[in-house]
């Protein structure tokens, strides 16, 4: 019974007189949590909240994305191979990130961290093209403030690149957290929680280079 | 005072262990093999124009971005319906349809603007600024 508190309510307590009804007991308390149990399904509600934020985005660009305001169309700005190589880039680091959670499972240490530096090796190269496609697009005078159409590229196809920013700033840390104590089970839920927030960006990647770039040449 | 009380563990407590699934090489590898091709199709289609309109290209392009969100979800992101005794699955439905809402919604009111308009006089028009 310890940590529990069981509460006593009789069921139709009468004063006088107890018909055979004996007391019932239930406990308040469910169970014990193990710690950090719950961490995962509170870090996808976090997802979904954010994939309500991208939502809006999308909508943003797909009301304001043919609003050239006399400015360059997608067709003039985007290149279609930079951002074939760009999804690549994401795509083999979903598929590395993977390996890494296959070595974690198999509590391989070495192995892991290899996984996890490949990933952080194509996050950054993804980016460095982001960045570079960015600089050149603003060269260009494509600033976001030229247009509705660039104010809404850059607010969705920024926000994705802060996301991938700070999943790699997170993916170094874990990297450190990892040399210090090791597999532990919170490292573990760490790297899990991660994975999904890893792998939730190139869902959303599908979306920008599909509707955004692709859709975008097709106007 | 618990003379008679028995703590019975609830039989639907979530197992702890049932979100740990990582999949496997061979999951990771498919998943990864599929969207490859669902990433290099329409990659491809929009370059050379292969189907000739551009109608049917955008339809089928956002037909394999669908496509490949489900591999991702299925391969990577490892969604069943049991995980977390099914409340993963319960999240993601219920985001579903707050982003169809929200999507849908926003692009039918926003693009429809002028039809949605009420009616103006000749009257009223020439005051227009």
């Amino acid at each position: 019974m310890s940590g529990h508190t069981a509460h006593a309510r009789a069921t139709h307590a009468h004063p006088h007189g107890d018909q055979g009804a004996a007391p019932q007991f239930y406990v308040l308390d469910e169970h014990d949590h193990e710690e950090g149990a719950s961490t995962l399904l509170g870090f996808w509600i976090y997802l979904m909240s954010d994939c309500l934020i991208f939502a809006i985005l999308f909508a943003v660009y797909g009301v304001l994305g043919a609003n050239y305001a006399a400015g360059p169309s997608p067709k003039a700005l985007f290149e279609l191979p930079l951002v074939a190589v760009n999804t690549s880039m994401l795509l083999l680091s979903s598929i590395t990130y993977g390996f890494a959670m296959l070595s974690m499972s198999d509590g391989k240490v070495g192995s892991t961290q290899m996984w996890l530096a490949i990933t952080a090796v194509f996050g950054l190269a993804f980016l460095g093209i982001e960045l570079s496609e960015f600089h050149h697009l603003i060269a260009e005078g494509a600033t976001p403030q030229r247009s509705g159409f660039l104010s809404a590229f850059f607010t969705l196809v920024g926000t994705h690149g802060l996301h991938v920013t700070f999943g790699t700033i997170w993916l170094f840390t874990l990297m450190a957290q990892v040399a210090r104590h090791g597999l532990i089970p919170a490292n573990r839920r760490r790297l899990m929680c991660l994975s999904l927030f890893w792998h939730f960006l190139d869902v959303i990647w599908i979306g920008v280079f599909t509707f955004v770039y692709l859709m975008g040449m097709l106007r | 005072m618990s003379t008679s009380s028995e703590i019975h563990p609830n039989p639907h407590a979530p197992d702890p262990h049932s979100s740990a699934s990582h999949g496997s090489r061979k999951t990771y590898l498919t998943g990864f093999g599929l969207s490859v091709l669902l990433t290099a199709v329409p990659f491809w289609l929009v370059m050379t124009g292969a189907l000739g309109s551009n109608q049917a290209t955008a339809f089928v392009i956002v037909g394999l971005a669908f496509v490949q969100i489900i591999v991702h979800m299925i391969y990577f992101l490892h969604m069943d319906t049991k995980s977390e005794g099914g409340w993963t699955i319960m999240a993601l439905i219920f985001t579903v349809v707050l982003v169809a809402i929200a999507l849908s919604g926003t692009l039918w009111v926003m693009l429809h603007l002028n039809d949605n308009m009420m009616p103006m006089s000749v009257d009223e028009m020439s005051k227009m600024p």
